[in-house]
C-alpha cells in the first residue's frame, strides 16, 4: 500500500486525522455512556428498593432478617422464612443440577458419536429456552402428583426411620413443597449449566488432550487431570449462573413451592420462597408496612444474587491466580 | 381472581399510562380481581351496543383504592367497603355491582357434593389446624353414618392476596373467636402449618384436586367449571345447604342494601335456603369530577346492572336483585 497510494498532503492528512480522533473520542463518550446507563439503572433499582424498603426496616429493626414471622393481620414481618425457602430450594437444585449437567457435558464433548452430538447439543438449548410458567404448569400438574404417589412414600419408607434424616422427609406427601419445587428448578437450570459447561469444555486444546490419551489415559483421567483443570473458571461460571437463576426464579416456584408462610423442618413441606411471596402479595398488599416489607425482601433478594455473584467472581480470580494462566 | 387475568392485569398496569389518553366517552376503571370477568363481559357488550368503551383493570382492591384517590381512574373496583368516615372524608360515592359466594371443598375418597356436612365452628377449626384428622369426632359426629377415613387434612388456602380469602375469612372469624386470634381475617392470614397456597381460585382449585384429604375455598364459578365437591354447610336457619346461585341470591334479598355506603354485612344471613358466604363486590366513584367521564360511568352502570343479569350470572357471579338495582341508581345520580 505505500507507492501505489495515492499521495496526501501533510495538512489534509492531519485533518484526516484529526477527523478520525475526533470520531474515536465521540464513539468513546457514546458507548461510555452505555455501560454508565447500566450501572446508573442498578444503582437507582437499589436505591428506590432501598427507600421503599425503609419503613419497614427501620421498624424491625435488623431483626427483620431473622424473624420467622410473617403475619399480615397482625402486621407484623420477617424475612427468615421466604430466605430460608430461597435458599434451600436453590441448593437442592444445585445438588440435584450440577453432576446431571456435568454429565450431559461431558458426554456430549468426550463420548458422544459425531452424529448426535449436534441434535443432542441443539435439545439441550431449546430447554434453557422454555419459558418458566411451562416448567410451572407442568410441575403442579404432572410432576407434583406423581412426585406424591410414587416418590414421596418411597423416600419416607427408606429414611423415615434414620434419626435426622428422617425429619427431611416427614410430614403428608403431598406433592408440593420445599422438595418438589427444588426438583422443578433443578431442570430449569440444568440446559443453562450444561451449555455453559459444553461450550467451556470445547475450548480445551485437542493437542492437551491428544497427548494424555497417547500416555493411555482413561476418558476418566483427561477429564479429571486436563480438561476440569484447565476449565474451571468456566464451569464455576456456568454454575453460578444457574445458582442466579435458581435464587430469582418466581413463576414456577409459586406453582410448586405451597406458598405456606412456616418454617417446617421436612422437605416435603409447603414454604415460600422470596420471588414467590413478591409474585404472592403484591397486588393485594395493603399500603404501610406490608407494601414496605415486601420491597425489603426485593432487597435481601438483590442483596443475596449480589453476594453470589461476587463470591463466584471471588473464587474464579483465585482460581486464575493459583493456575498461573 | 382468575389465573389468567391477573397475569393480564399486571401486563395492564404497565398499559395505564397509556391507556388515560383514552377518547373522550371512554373511561378507565381500575381495581378488584374478584370482579374482573364480569366488568370485562359487561364492557364488551356496552362497547357492542353503544360504542363507548370501558377499560377494567383487574389491579386488586387496594390498588383500586390508590388510583381513584390519586384521580387517576374514573372508578375503581373493591371487594372490601370502604366506611362511610372514609367516603366523606374523600367525597367518594359507593355502591354494588355484583354479588358472590365462597363454596368450601374437599377431595374425599367416594365422597359427592353434599355428601360431607359441616357447620361453621367446626370448618373453622378445621381451616385453623385444629382438626388435622379426617376421623375426628367433631366430624363424624356431624356427619352420622358415613365413614370417614384416617387421612391427614391438607388445607388449600390462596397464597396471592384476595377478596375470597377476605371474604371467607370474614365468616370463619364471625363462626369462631379462636380463629379470629390465631388465623386473622384479612385479604392474606395466618394459615396453619397443614397448609397449601396455591395462586388464584384456580391454583387452589387445582390442588384441592390433587391432594387426596383436601379441604379449600374457592369461589363459586371455579367450583363449579372443576366440577369440585361441595361442602353442604349449616346455615343460620341451621340447615345443611349447598352453595348454589338461588341461595346466594336469598343472602342478597335478606341485605338491608339501604344503608349508608351501601355495604350491609352479608354474611351469615337469614332465610331457610341462605348460602352463608356471601358477598358484594363495589364500585367507587367520585362525587364530582369531569361531567363528562361522571356521566359515562353512571351511563355503563346503568345499562350494566339492567342488561348484564344473564352475563354475570353466566359466569357464576349473582346479579343484584331489582330492588337493589332501584336503589344503585338512585344512589348514582349523586355522581356528577
Amino acid at each position: 500500500m505505500s507507492d501505489a497510494a495515492t499521495p496526501i498532503g501533510d495538512e489534509a492528512h492531519a485533518r484526516q486525522v484529526g477527523k478520525f480522533k475526533r470520531q474515536d473520542r465521540i464513539f468513546q463518550f457514546v458507548t461510555m455512556g452505555f455501560a454508565a446507563l447500566v450501572l446508573a439503572s442498578l444503582l437507582g433499582v437499589l436505591l428506590s428498593l432501598a427507600m421503599k424498603a425503609w419503613p419497614a426496616l427501620s421498624h424491625f429493626g435488623p431483626s427483620f432478617l431473622w424473624s420467622n414471622v410473617w403475619s399480615v393481620p397482625d402486621n407484623r414481618f420477617g424475612a427468615l422464612i421466604a430466605i430460608y425457602g430461597t435458599l434451600a430450594t436453590s441448593v437442592i437444585a444445585l445438588l440435584i443440577a450440577v453432576p446431571i449437567s456435568f454429565g450431559i457435558a461431558l458426554f456430549l464433548t468426550e463420548t458422544c458419536p459425531v452424529w448426535l452430538r449436534r441434535p443432542l447439543g441443539t435439545a439441550v438449548e431449546l430447554l434453557a429456552g422454555v419459558p418458566s410458567i411451562i416448567y410451572g404448569i407442568w410441575g403442579l400438574f404432572i410432576f407434583a402428583p406423581l412426585f406424591a404417589e410414587h416418590v414421596e412414600p418411597a423416600l419416607q419408607s427408606v429414611f423415615g426411620d434414620v434419626p435426622l434424616l428422617g425429619q427431611l422427609f416427614a410430614g403428608a406427601p403431598i406433592g408440593i413443597g420445599i422438595l418438589s419445587a427444588g426438583i422443578v428448578l433443578s431442570l430449569m437450570v440444568i440446559p443453562f449449566i450444561a451449555s455453559v459447561m459444553r461450550d467451556v469444555f470445547e475450548t480445551v486444546p485437542p493437542v492437551l488432550k491428544e497427548s494424555a490419551y497417547g500416555l493411555g489415559c482413561t476418558t476418566w483421567e483427561v477429564v479429571r487431570h486436563i480438561v476440569l483443570p484447565y476449565t474451571s473458571v468456566g464451569v464455576i461460571g456456568g454454575i453460578m449462573l444457574g445458582l442466579g437463576r435458581a435464587l430469582g426464579e418466581t413463576m414456577a416456584v409459586t406453582f410448586v413451592i405451597g406458598n405456606s408462610n412456616r418454617i417446617v423442618g421436612s422437605l416435603f413441606a409447603p414454604g415460600n420462597s422470596i420471588a414467590s411471596s413478591l409474585a404472592n402479595e403484591f397486588a393485594e398488599a395493603d399500603p404501610g408496612l406490608h407494601i414496605s416489607s415486601l420491597f425489603a425482601l426485593g432487597l435481601v433478594l438483590f442483596v443475596i444474587t449480589f453476594v453470589v455473584l461476587s463470591i463466584s467472581r471471588w473464587l474464579i480470580r483465585r482460581n486464575l491466580g493459583s493456575e498461573g494462566i | 381472581m382468575k389465573f389468567l387475568t391477573q397475569i393480564r392485569a399486571s401486563a395492564l398496569v404497565l398499559a395505564a399510562s397509556v391507556s388515560l389518553s383514552a377518547l373522550a366517552g371512554d373511561i378507565t376503571g381500575a381495581g378488584a380481581t374478584f370482579p374482573y370477568a364480569a366488568y370485562t363481559k359487561w364492557a364488551e357488550a356496552y362497547k357492542a351496543a353503544n360504542g363507548s368503551a370501558v377499560n377494567y383493570q383487574g389491579i386488586g382492591s387496594g390498588g383500586g383504592i390508590k388510583q381513584i384517590k390519586a384521580k387517576t381512574v374514573d372508578f375503581a373496583g373493591t371487594d372490601a367497603p370502604l366506611v362511610v368516615a372514609d367516603l366523606e372524608a374523600d367525597k367518594l360515592v359507593q355502591f354494588p355491582a355484583v354479588i358472590g359466594g365462597a363454596t368450601i371443598v374437599v377431595n374425599l375418597p367416594g365422597m359427592n357434593s353434599g355428601d360431607l356436612k359441616l357447620d361453621g365452628d367446626t370448618a373453622a377449626d378445621i381451616f385453623r389446624g385444629t382438626i388435622t384428622k379426617w376421623n375426628d369426632p367433631r366430624i363424624t359426629r356431624l356427619n352420622p353414618g358415613k365413614t370417614l377415613p384416617a387421612t391427614a387434612i391438607t388445607v388449600c388456602h390462596r397464597s396471592d392476596g384476595s377478596g375470597t380469602t377476605f371474604v371467607f375469612s370474614n365468616y370463619m372469624a364471625k363462626q369462631s373467636g379462636a380463629f379470629k386470634q390465631t388465623v386473622g381475617a384479612g385479604t392474606v392470614v395466618n394459615w396453619p402449618a397443614n397448609g397449601v397456597g396455591g395462586k388464584g381460585n384456580p391454583g387452589v382449585a387445582a390442588n384441592v384436586q390433587k391432594i387426596a384429604g383436601a379441604i379449600g375455598y374457592v369461589d363459586y364459578a371455579d367450583a363449579l367449571k372443576n366440577k369440585l365437591v361441595f361442602v353442604a354447610l349449616k346455615n343460620k336457619a341451621g340447615n345443611f345447604v349447598l352453595p348454589t346461585q338461588a341461595a346466594m341470591a336469598d343472602a342478597a334479598a335478606n341485605s338491608d342494601f339501604k344503608v349508608k355506603g351501601m355495604a350491609p354485612d352479608m354474611l351469615d344471613q337469614p332465610g331457610k335456603n341462605t348460602w352463608p358466604i356471601v358477598s358484594a363486590t363495589y364500585i367507587l366513584a367520585f362525587e364530582h369530577a369531569d361531567a363528562a367521564k361522571q356521566k359515562s360511568v353512571v351511563d355503563f352502570f346503568t345499562w350494566s346492572l339492567n342488561n348484564g343479569k344473564k352475563m354475570a350470572e353466566d359466569l357464576g357471579f349473582v346479579a343484584l336483585p331489582p330492588a337493589v338495582v332501584k336503589l344503585v341508581e338512585a344512589e348514582m345520580k349523586r355522581i356528577k
